[in-house]
């Protein structure tokens, strides 16, 4: 694309952030079991009453991705209105032995496992429709994964605003400054989305980046 | 004496530059399906990346190719002039290792070294 066609676009974009009627599409992020879908409902019910999905300790619990519209923060005395996108855990490989290893028989395995990438590749598809990520990632997991580089990639490729969740801060084991140490680039916060730990300073930074 | 082992190719940055987006995932799965391990001199772009996880996902089946390992180290952001006026982050990509997920496996990896295990029983 040539440079001025660039910046034609550059300020086309602008233009149309400044007159925009839509709310920010903001799209919840990371590896399996991350916690993705506990922030998801803890949002959706601080600020709507409503839950979002079901959590389960099994990967790929959420295989579809859902969209919540409007969801209304208030916070330091301002307010944003972000449409939240809980997408399916991101991963580059699954195998269905592993279903079968949390209980379940073969075929509901297969089905299990089939659906989970289908679930990979609608939450890949929604990259390129989104105004900014949330990255969840578990403080008690090695945050070096490749789901975590790809996504910080695409972020950073697109110029979009990123904020990372060092999440499940309440387990004694986790480690919030590795992930931190590992992405020093982009803003973090450390909460426990299951206990609520920290919650109003991700809502300060949330209207922070997002607003 | 018959020598086993695995396939380990390395493609240099001008290989890949030769081929499209579509192309290089394209050659990446065959050549992972096919049981290759590859180290690819200048990696993929994070659009690309995202496009062969994506491709990976359609060809995953039971009891057969159960997806890849991929590796690549975090990509460096080029904060030149011209791509701040532009908006555009222009991102360098780094060395990456992709191969079979049954045949490859990370022991550790940070910003600047990747450890990995690589087995030639599936």
């Amino acid at each position: 694309m040539g440079v001025i066609r660039k910046f034609k676009k550059n300020f086309s974009d602008i233009f149309k952030r400044m007159f925009k009627k839509q709310n920010a599409r903001i799209g919840i992020y990371g590896p399996p079991n991350a916690g993705k879908t506990t922030l998801a409902n803890r949002i959706v019910r601080d600020w709507t009453g409503d839950a979002m999905g079901s959590v389960s300790h099994i990967a790929h619990e959420t295989r579809r991705a859902r969209r919540r519209e409007g969801v209304t923060i208030k916070t330091n005395g301002s307010s944003i209105s972000l449409d939240i996108i809980d997408t399916p855990g991101l991963a580059t490989k699954i195998d269905f032995h592993e279903f079968m290893e949390q209980g379940m028989d073969e075929a509901e395995s297969k089905r299990r496992a089939k659906e989970a990438t289908e679930g990979v590749i609608e939450a890949v598809k929604w990259l390129e429709n989104l105004d900014g990520v949330i990255l969840v990632m578990d403080a008690t997991e090695d945050p070096f994964t490749q789901v975590n580089v790809t996504v910080i990639g695409n972020m950073e490729a697109r110029s979009l605003p990123l904020l990372i969740v060092a999440n499940k801060v309440d387990l004694a084991e986790a480690s919030p400054s590795t992930i931190r140490d590992a992405f020093p680039q982009h803003p973090m916060v450390s909460i426990s989305a299951l206990e609520g730990k920290n919650i109003d300073t991700f809502y300060e930074e949330l209207a922070k980046r997002f607003g | 004496m018959s020598m086993q082992g695995f396939q380990m190719d390395l493609v240099s940055e001008h290989r890949l530059s030769e081929m499209s987006p579509v192309e290089k995932v394209r050659f990446i799965i065959d050549e992972v399906k096919n049981g290759k391990i590859l180290v690819l001199e200048k990696g993929l772009s994070p659009e690309e990346e995202a496009s062969l996880i994506e491709m990976t996902m359609t060809l995953i089946e039971p009891d057969g190719f159960s997806g890849i390992e991929m590796e690549s180290y975090p990509s460096e952001v080029d904060t030149s002039f011209l791509g701040k006026i532009l908006k555009k982050n222009t991102l360098k990509s780094r060395l990456t290792v992709i191969g079979p997920a049954d045949q490859l496996k990370t022991l550790r990896r940070d910003r600047n070294m990747i450890s990995a295990l690589i087995s030639t029983n599936k």
